[in-house]
């Protein structure tokens, strides 16, 4: 109760002070909580309005037979049953897990080496730090834009490379082969993603006290097995928050596969949110669009609960 | 002189490869934007560097051909609206979720969390015709009023965080003064936030300006699109030879971010740490 009893008067929320009655701190509860409402009715609008209405819209949508511009009839789970049987979105599911579980990997890979590695940087510390940060910071469609040019099979400066270190004798079709353009995405999803996963982990590494070591350097353990026996288990909980943050990120990512492929070559690299794109505004069929963003929701409700827990057990530390 | 060795064999050598791995994209848009087309489209030439002379043709052809400072200020006032918008609004909510005792903070919290996790591929086909209804389809007023949806929860999020830092015994002191609340968080809180504030501010307007998605299902005019997408499908023309200024629109397109970046680094480090780490 830190403000209670503050003088013997009251507050209200328009901010005119007046004489405590003798049950004061109840109605300075319930003062504080107008106040608090009050406060809280912009965010509310926003997120009730323009996330939750569409949220629920969508369910609706997935469950219709909507067209553009109209709201439709009930359908049940017609348009489920008719895209699980859709050979198309069938491809797209299998392409959405293969994307995110390799590009999650990469990033875990990648991103707890480049953490180890910025945490022992000690000159150019800025430099280094502000360089990997880079692909995070600048718009992701922009810069796909360069990774579309350096995949370019004639002129782009990836194969001028290979041929120079004459690793291929004709150029590869980076963007246009399914499996290389699958390759492709999720090397672009990774540099996007890494800087993320670096710079959370390195402050979960910055937080790990530095007597551990000093204890295990005195008990003979250094390198790898400090990294394995003190590193690791203590920067679980980061970890752990970091992957299920990535994974839905990854799941609905949406520009690196819009402006590299646009879903092709013949559909092997669409995932659900281009595939949405495709139905639902190119095509004007909303209903099936909503019905393949709503598979999203599901991994979304698993990674919201267990963020939960973590996040939860997490500050119980603090 | 030893260390100093081993300090460069384990530590500078492998991380050598991320730097080049992240900078090399930046590096190879800028050089292609500079250079001339009949270097750019000969296979024998070295796409590497600049042989035979810089040119600032493409950037020209960007600006006097193309809808493209039409698309900067549409950014600009976008981003620049709905980011104040979404700061403001996320500090009122985080004051309260962070110092006020109501029936439902903790709810409300949860909310807050489910929403900034909701990606903006989940919602974009209902938010259409939400923007259908509101008669705000193909305006840029229709960015302003969804760009929110993903701003507020994070700047919320984030200023939770940062005032739960500041001391409750400076508001208490202006409690007894007998100051609103209203007055507190103005006059007291919010000076006392200005790093964390700082921090939203910087990433609510990378964020907006980067925003691709929304930007291109709700706009379908060539003159009223922001940059993202007025770079990527506008551009892009029927001839081949489009490159250069491909690039030279995403490097300016990219600039006003990356002179924000430069200069104030570590508020974006700290909000990407403080998005995911603190609870």
């Amino acid at each position: 109760m830190p403000d209670a009893g503050a003088g013997g008067r009251e507050l209200t929320a328009r901010g005119r002070a007046r004489p405590l009655p003798r049950a004061a701190p109840r109605s300075r509860r319930s003062s504080e909580a107008r106040l608090a409402y009050a406060f809280l009715a912009p965010a509310a609008l926003v997120l009730g309005g323009l996330v939750a209405f569409p949220f629920g819209l969508a369910l609706w949508f997935s469950v219709s037979d909507a067209w553009v511009g109209e709201y439709g009839r009930f359908v049940g789970v017609d348009n489920f049953v008719r895209l699980l049987g859709n050979s198309i979105f069938r491809q797209t599911l299998q392409n959405s897990l293969v994307f995110t579980a390799s590009a999650v990997a990469l990033k875990t890979v990648l991103g707890l080496t480049l953490a180890v590695l910025l945490y022992r940087v000690r000159r150019f510390r800025r430099l280094v730090r502000g360089a990997v940060l880079m692909p995070f910071v600048i718009p992701t469609a922009l810069s796909t834009l360069g990774w579309w040019w350096l995949y370019q099979p004639t002129y782009g400066v990836l194969n001028w490379v290979l041929r120079r270190l004459g690793l291929i004798g004709v150029d590869l079709p980076w963007l246009s082969d399914p499996s290389l353009a699958m390759a492709s995405i999720v090397i672009v999803n990774t540099w996007r993603g890494l800087p993320f996963f670096a710079v959370t982990l390195l402050a979960g590494l910055v937080a790990i006290p530095r007597e551990y070591y000093e204890a295990a350097a005195t008990d003979g353990a250094a390198g790898w097995r400090s990294f394995r026996y003190i590193t690791l288990p203590l920067i679980k909980p980061v970890l752990g928050i970091v992957i299920l943050f990535s994974t839905i990120l990854t799941l609905a990512d949406f520009n690196t596969v819009y402006v590299l492929t646009k879903g092709g070559p013949m559909n092997m690299t669409h995932l659900f949110s281009t595939l949405a794109f495709q139905l639902g505004t190119a095509g004007g069929r909303i209903s099936d669009g909503a019905a393949v963003s709503l598979f999203l929701f599901p991994v979304l409700v698993v990674v919201v609960a267990l963020q939960l827990r973590l996040v939860r057990r997490q500050t119980a530390y603090e | 002189m030893l260390a100093a060795v081993r300090a460069a064999l384990t530590t500078y050598v492998p991380v050598l490869p991320f730097v080049v791995f992240a900078l090399f994209p930046y590096y190879h848009m800028a050089v292609t934007s500079l250079k001339a087309d009949a270097e750019l489209y000969n296979p024998l030439k070295n796409p590497l560097w600049i042989q035979d002379g810089a040119t600032l043709d493409h950037y020209r052809v960007l600006v006097r051909e193309t809808l493209f400072s039409r698309w900067y200020l549409n950014t600009f006032a976008v981003s620049a609206i709905a980011t104040v918008a979404s700061v403001i609004i996320g500090l009122l909510a985080a004051y309260a979720l962070a110092r006020l005792r109501f029936p439902g903070v903790g709810p409300f919290g949860v909310a807050i969390f489910v929403t900034y996790l909701v990606p903006p591929s989940l919602l974009f086909l209902p938010l259409a015709i939400v923007v259908n209804h509101l008669g705000l389809s193909d305006s840029v007023w229709s960015l302003v009023v969804t760009y929110p949806t993903f701003l507020v929860p994070f700047n919320t999020w984030l200023l939770m965080g940062y005032l739960r830092t500041i001391p409750r015994e400076l508001e208490e002191c202006a409690m007894i003064d007998g100051c609103a609340r209203f007055v507190i968080l103005t006059r007291i809180v919010a000076p006392l936030a200005v790093p964390g504030l700082v921090c939203a501010l910087l990433f609510s307007f990378t964020f907006c300006w980067g925003e691709f998605l929304y930007s291109l299902a709700f706009i379908s005019s060539a003159e009223r699109r922001t940059l993202a997408v007025g770079v990527v499908s506008d551009l892009i023309r029927g001839d081949v030879f489009y490159w250069g200024s491909l690039m030279a629109g995403a490097v300016l397109a990219s600039l006003p971010i990356v002179v924000l970046y430069a200069l104030l680094m570590d508020y974006y480090v700290s909000g990407l740490t403080a998005g995911a780490v603190k609870g």
